[in-house]
């Protein structure tokens, strides 16, 4: 099959994103890492050393010298970050759990609704997602302010006498994250239980299973695969999540990407939020590589 | 199936629905709200459409990001689209595990984390900090979800076809554009238009990756944003999600065209 001309377009398919990935993804990491073993410096690149080789080898290996552990062992030290580490994870399980909790019923009824108008009902959900994600976290601050659209509800039918307080928690993170992220998580349920065939339901209820335990032995186990997509998809990208905790859950509130935001924008500590970074990346190996893991695996099975 | 589409389903999506839309429904509705505060229905107007077209900086920040969009999108369909035949076509070649965790990874990566590697990047490379650096980042990081559109696509495509027409002595490069190309055509354009949706959507990345003179709208709305809710950005905000709904509409409409078409063609071959 192969002719001679393929051979040079067949390598350049690969090469091309290959490379373009290589210097816009991944030697970045080793750059982040480099600057997280500087020392801050009032400079422009505000770091020191500045690796060049224009001083001559001799140069470039006393620089070397510099790189320190120091901004990780001041991460250690200052109870801040720890703090904030554990409460993004937190943070981030909590909501995915409660996207899960949202989603599943939605994404069911999707999958048992009649053939002729699933199409339909996929793009509604597809739909908000393609409306700006910083648009659809504003609509929340409306809604959930003391004085907003929420609670002149809640107090025009009685149900409090009392405006709730939601902006600017936890709960407020919640809401944002499971509403935004809420596409992703329904998705991969989804399909999972489209692709379900429903007769073992009938087979399981016919052998005396009552639906509850129909579901649990049979339903859930089958769109497990589904399960573990939508949660991987919503929980690492909420771990490190900026923009919902910022507009959100108010100045209170401890989340990794904020802290980094703050660190590189506020303070200006560029070390430091590489440092953050860092270990933020390490934190997320292991969940990067099981979603990696299902994603090849379901291109395996598309095959 | 009827009976299986209970009570139960029906509630769940309905409630599931208005979960989804109210919130972009209610902040359509306040944008026409004569009161300036966004909470307290006082009225239709359309006074906060007309001082948001007189808001120079929110105009340029406008026409910065589509630029980038337009611009981005398409560089990124390109390297999106060779990504996802190179991971579909060929199994076997030297460092396709990274190759695949490179295309994978952005998907889940935290914006914070993309956006200030980048950003190290540039300034490493000695890139000033502006309009070329943003779009550079945009085309990275869309460019791994136009490949994963295109690749769902490649997956499920008849390699017979191709082969029939190499065997018909097509050399590749042309069988690629009129065999493969036009079959998964309609993959990619939906894979532009994430890309473009992607780019002109994005706070965090472009936020670290872009200098003085390129601020996007969501920069913008962002700033103003913290200061307080305006019905200046509610109108802002519906302008953009009625050029989204337009777009999506139009591209549903092209594509059940085109289905149709296809099922048409269908018959009409087995017939003749």
């Amino acid at each position: 099959m192969k002719r001679p001309l393929s051979a040079v377009t067949d390598r350049l398919v690969i090469i091309i994103p290959y490379l373009w990935l290589l210097f816009f993804f991944l030697i970045p990491f080793f750059i982040v890492f480099k600057i997280s073993l500087s020392t801050t410096a009032i400079a422009m690149p505000p770091y020191t050393p500045v690796l060049s080789l224009s001083d001559g080898v001799a140069a470039l290996m006393s620089q070397l010298g510099e790189f320190s552990f120091d901004n990780y062992i001041w991460l250690t030290q200052d109870a801040l970050y720890f703090n904030a580490y554990v409460s993004s994870v937190v943070i981030a399980a909590i909501s995915t759990f409660l996207a899960l909790l949202v989603g599943y019923p939605i994404a069911y009824g999707m999958a048992r609704a009649p053939a002729t108008i699933r199409p339909t009902l996929l793009m509604l959900v597809i739909l908000p997602f393609w409306t700006s994600f910083l648009i659809r976290v504003y609509a929340w601050i409306g809604i959930l302010k003391p004085e907003g659209l929420l609670n002149q509800f809640l107090l025009a039918t009685g149900l409090i006498d009392q405006p709730l307080v939601i902006l600017n928690t936890h709960t407020a993170i919640f809401i944002g994250i499971v509403y935004s992220y809420l596409p992703f998580m329904i998705l991969p349920l989804y399909s999972a239980l489209e692709k379900m065939d429903y007769s073992l339901i009938e087979a399981a209820q016919d052998l005396g299973c009552t639906p509850i335990s129909a579901f649990w032995k049979v339903t859930f186990p089958l769109s497990l695969p589904g399960v573990i997509a939508g949660c991987l998809l919503v929980f690492i990208p909420a771990v490190g999540e900026f923009v919902i905790p910022d507009l959100l859950g108010g100045s209170q509130t401890l989340m990794i990407g904020k802290t980094l935001w703050n660190e590189f924008f506020a303070n200006r500590d560029w070390p430091v939020s590489s440092a953050v970074a860092v270990i933020l990346l390490l934190l997320l190996v292991v969940p990067i590589m099981f979603f990696q893991q299902a994603q090849a695996r379901a291109q395996e099975q598309g095959r | 199936m009827n009976s299986s589409w209970s009570r139960f389903n029906i509630t769940a999506i309905v409630l599931g629905f208005a979960f989804l839309y109210l919130p972009i429904v209610l902040l359509v509705i306040f944008s026409f709200n004569e009161s300036k505060l966004v909470t307290v229905w006082g009225g239709f107007s359309t006074k906060w459409y007309v001082s948001l077209f007189h808001n120079q900086g929110l105009m340029d920040a406008a026409w910065v990001t589509i630029r980038v969009g337009l611009i981005s999108a398409t560089l990124a369909t390109i390297l999106g689209t060779l990504a996802a035949l190179a991971l579909t076509r060929y199994t076997r070649f030297r460092g396709r595990v990274l190759f695949s965790g490179m295309v994978f990874a952005p998907l889940v990566m935290p914006e914070v984390i993309t956006g200030l590697s980048l950003l190290l990047l540039f300034v490493a490379v000695g890139l000033d900090r502006g309009f070329v650096t943003l779009t550079l980042a945009h085309i990275t990081f869309s460019m791994c979800f136009v490949a994963v559109v295109v690749q769902s696509r490649l997956v499920t495509f008849d390699r017979s076809l191709e082969e029939a027409a190499m065997d018909l002595g097509a050399p590749p490069v042309k069988t690629f554009f009129q065999i493969t190309l036009p079959v998964i055509l309609p993959a990619i354009i939906s894979g532009w238009m994430l890309a473009f949706t992607l780019s002109i959507d994005d706070l965090v990345i472009s936020s670290f990756t872009s200098g003085p003179g390129a601020t996007t709208l969501p920069m913008k709305i962002y700033s103003q944003v913290r200061l307080g809710v305006t019905p200046e950005i509610n109108a802002a905000c519906t302008i953009l999600i009625g050029i989204v709904a337009v777009g999506v509409i139009a591209a549903s409409l092209v594509n059940k065209q085109r289905e149709v078409q296809r099922l048409r063609d269908e018959q009409a071959a087995q017939r003749g």
